[in-house]
């Protein structure tokens, strides 16, 4: 019997350890070459994992929500052909459900296991003995509403009288009810990620938050045109125009494209601009990055920002793709807001929020008149970053882009 | 003259509905009244489960002590057969539900229910007429319980009477019937054809359907089927009775079989046991405005009918027609009435079969499970390794405890057996299914040993295909 031991593969840029995301395989199957093994995340995106060979699998290290150093034993395949034909009859053969034995535990769940305890109902009914049926019956308790803490969910005594304590039975007595279950969702895979990232940010950076509104009335009519002027180019949005805004405007306060690397005390000021679009996903925030924005025309911007949108909504996205950037711009698109208080994406030094843009009563001339208006919420790293570096900065962009003809003018 | 009372509960029938919801009524506290125009004790007493039980015991016994004639059994010899007398078994049966009977009146009596001996007539919801020995008496009630109970359906072309007969008839025969001809091979008829077998009579049975206990699987009827055939018991399927012809003093039943040709068969008695129907004619229910349900009174969870007030219980109100379930509804709807919560919400009810040997069932079958959709185990233990199933001579009819679980929850959904005795597991069957059990949980128990329960634990370890003594 040939055993091979898949370690878990250096991933690239630096990383050192790997979070699981998903297996996709348990001891007993019988895997082929390529076959989608597991999903690991690092710090920026998460990797799918392939077979390198055919077996059927042993062992495997970690659930999900475990960090695994790069190098160690991931995976332990049975490689041997013969017996790869065999094992899957033999799985099939055993008796489908496993009595619970004393002794160790299996080294994994195949899946996380819920920690919700559901409410307990089998075949349509509460799991729970006569006696508690009774006492729920003349306490005007719904059952199906209960938690069940047996085996199987079952509803005991004390499940009941825990329901009651916490203001059951007052819930259901009511037409509108009160709700006491507690869902505890893990927070493993990205969510983890990005509420350590958040917390690091935030502690450790002095944010200054800067808020201007800015006249898009010259812009929206140049987008408009554009996008029916070159109706088969990409759509253009407002936010390829402050992607390119934003490279012009670094010019003037070039520190705010940089990383400030605290511990080696200095700042890596680039050339390069790449700009990090925060994204909102099914799986939470992903900030892809549109690389060399400095060397990119406005329908470039836009063809890469769909594209990298995209991969990251699909998942797609490649590690390359969600990291690097100098700098970030937040936008949550209709649902911006007035204002915000964008988190710097550390290392970097500055953030820029983009706001909802609306049509407000403005006086231009000592008239009232009508202007599409959009405010900019932008956060800096107050230890780089003065205060009147961030106005500059954002002035710079507001003038830029109430003139956009400026925007293209070298 | 006509005597009225009033009282806050009435309960109209003294079976076991009947009689369970007038005591706990009257332990409660409440006036209550109950009406039966016969002995209490309902059908399940009188002309049911309990002289069914003495005749099939006796039969048994009867049976069992043939085996020790001639060369003898477990070095037990008899010289000679044993001699039957009919009258005495009966009266002896008779003795079992007199003191039962007197049982349930003193019951009655300790709970301060007044007992009436008449039968009662509705003219409306709450108010009877009842005509009794001291003439009639009107009664009026804040409540009533309507427990009438079912009778054994009839044959058009088969009416009840002389030869033809049901199963009350039937628990009460001077002589064992040379040719015992059996109409309907549900649990009455194959009970107490499998009786009267046992007594010596040759016994045949005609069923309209293409198997006998259609209520039960195949695999759990296949010992019945076994015992039958072992026993010269001719069982004709998916056969019609057409009617008798009396004939020289010589009465012939005659049926069709499944291609339409006619047969005839000399008989001396008919058993007609093609079902039971609810007691809804001549008490005036018409009179009561509730609202019905097939055959059936319709109640809900409770047991109200659609009148306040108007309770119903029992066979009256729908299957399962079993003096198990007329009792737990009886004994609820005492205490709705005396202001408790209660619903009747069960998990399962067991039934039992008294046939040879003996069924019992609660909840699930494995291929009603599928139907509606669960997966399932199926864990299966033979009495034939049970220990002590061979000491008392069990173990070679084929009988097995057999237990469904849902497959991903592991709780049990049914449990099933079949063997000698097995009526008496159901109590820890029905237990396991109302205490939502898991086989982890029966497997868990320590059941003693030798008994037949151990084969509930074997079949629930064999779920997990871990039983130790197959």
């Amino acid at each position: 019997m040939a055993t091979y031991v898949f370690k878990l593969p250096d991933i690239g840029e630096g990383v050192v350890e790997a979070e699981i995301a998903a297996w996709h395989v348990a001891p007993g199957d019988t895997v082929a070459e390529d076959q989608h093994l597991v999903d690991v995340m690092t710090e920026k995106a998460t990797v799918e994992i392939t077979s390198p060979v055919a077996g059927v699998v042993q062992s495997i290290t970690g659930k999900a929500g475990d960090r695994i150093p790069v190098g160690s034993d991931l995976i332990v395949f049975e490689t041997d052909v013969a017996a790869v034909e065999k094992k899957p009859a033999m799985a099939e053969a055993k008796p489908a459900p496993t009595l619970v034995e004393p002794g160790p535990a299996p080294a994994l769940a195949a899946r996380p296991a819920p920690n919700a305890k559901p409410v307990a109902t089998h075949r349509g009914r509460p799991l729970a003995s006569p006696a508690v049926r009774l006492r729920a019956l003349e306490k005007d308790i719904d059952l199906s509403n209960v938690p069940g803490s047996g085996p199987a969910g079952r509803i005991t005594h004390a499940d009941l009288d825990a329901f009651i304590a916490g203001g059951g039975r007052l819930a259901v007595s009511g037409g509108r009810r009160k709700r006491t279950t507690v869902t505890e969702v893990p927070i493993i895979g990205l969510r983890r990620k990005i509420a350590e990232r958040m917390q690091l940010a935030k502690r450790n950076i002095p944010h200054i938050t800067y808020v201007e509104e800015v006249d898009i009335t010259a812009l929206e009519e140049l987008r408009q045109h554009l996008n029916a002027q070159y109706a088969d180019r990409p759509k253009l949005t407002l936010l390829p125009f402050l992607m390119l805004a934003l490279v012009k405007a670094l010019r003037r306060v070039p520190q705010a494209n940089a990383h400030y690397d605290e511990a080696g005390g200095k700042l890596l000021q680039y050339d390069a601009v790449h700009i990090g679009i925060a994204t909102q996903t099914d799986a939470g925030l992903k900030v892809p990055v549109v690389k060399h924005v400095e060397a990119l025309d406005i329908w470039q911007a836009a063809a890469e920002l769909a594209r990298l949108a995209d991969a990251a909504r699909d998942n797609r996205a490649k590690a390359d793709d969600l990291s690097g950037s100098t700098i970030t711009i937040s936008s949550l698109g209709k649902l911006g807001g007035i204002v915000s208080t964008p988190i710097v994406n550390l290392p970097e030094v500055a953030i820029i929020g983009v706001n909802n843009a609306v049509d407000r009563p403005v006086v231009r001339n000592g008239q009232i008149v009508i202007r599409r208006m959009m405010n900019l919420s932008s956060s800096f790293d107050h230890r780089i970053i003065d205060g009147a570096d961030a106005a500059n900065l954002v002035q710079e962009i507001k003038g830029l882009l109430e003139q956009p003809a400026a925007i293209f003018i070298e | 003259m006509t005597n009225i009372r009033t009282c806050k509960v009435l309960v109209v029938g003294g079976g076991p509905g009947g009689y369970v919801a007038a005591i706990r009524s009257g332990q409660l506290g409440l006036d209550t009244v109950i009406v039966e125009a016969d002995r209490v004790g309902g059908t399940c007493l009188i002309r049911g489960c309990i002289p069914s039980k003495a005749i099939i015991h006796a039969a048994g016994k009867y049976e069992a002590m043939q085996a020790h004639v001639g060369a003898g059994h477990l070095g037990i010899r008899l010289d000679k057969p044993p001699i039957l007398e009919m009258k005495k078994l009966v009266a002896w049966k008779n003795e079992v539900v007199a003191r039962l009977n007197a049982g349930v009146e003193a019951l009655l009596k300790k709970a301060k229910v007044e007992r009436v001996t008449g039968w009662a007539t509705f003219r409306d919801g709450k108010t009877c007429d009842v005509r009794t020995a001291d003439g009639m008496l009107t009664i009026t009630a804040e409540h009533v319980i309507l427990a009438t109970g079912s009778r054994a359906v009839e044959l058009p072309f088969l009416p009840f009477g002389g030869n033809v007969i049901s199963s009350t008839e039937a628990l009460d025969l001077a002589e064992t019937p040379t040719h015992l001809a059996v109409i309907g091979a549900g649990y009455i008829g194959l009970e107490l054809g499998i009786a009267y077998r046992k007594l010596g009579a040759k016994v045949t049975f005609v069923e309209a359907l293409d198997r006998l206990l259609p209520l039960y699987d195949k695999e759990l009827t296949r010992p019945i089927e076994q015992w039958l055939k072992k026993h010269g018991v001719e069982v004709h399927l998916e056969a019609k009775a057409r009617g008798l012809e009396e004939k020289k003093g010589k009465t012939n039943l005659v049926f069709a079989d499944k291609n339409g040709a006619e047969h005839r068969l000399s008989v001396d008695k008919v058993l007609v046991t093609v079902g039971r129907r609810p007691n809804t004619e001549g008490w005036g229910l018409e009179n009561m405005a509730v609202d019905m349900n097939g055959p059936f009174v319709k109640v809900d969870k409770m047991c109200r009918t659609s009148m306040k007030n108007v309770w119903a219980i029992g066979d009256l109100v729908g299957e399962p027609m079993l003096a198990h379930k007329a009792s737990a509804q009886g004994e609820m709807v005492a205490e709705i009435i005396a202001g408790h919560r209660r619903a009747f919400d069960p998990v399962a009810i067991a039934a039992v079969c008294f046939t040879e040997p003996e069924v019992v069932g609660v909840g699930l079958t494995p291929d009603e499970a599928k139907k509606k959709g669960v997966e399932v185990v199926v864990g299966k233990f033979p009495f034939a390794a049970s220990g002590r199933a061979l000491s008392m001579e069990a173990g070679a009819d084929g009988g097995f405890v057999r237990v469904t679980a849902d497959k991903e929850s592991q709780v049990i959904l049914g449990i099933h057996a079949v063997g000698a005795h097995v009526a008496e597991l159901s109590g820890e069957f029905a237990l396991a299914l109302e205490m939502g059990a898991r086989l982890d949980d029966i497997a868990g128990t320590i059941h003693v040993h030798p008994t037949l329960t151990e084969a509930f634990a074997e079949a629930s370890l064999a779920a997990f295909g871990r039983a130790i003594h197959i």
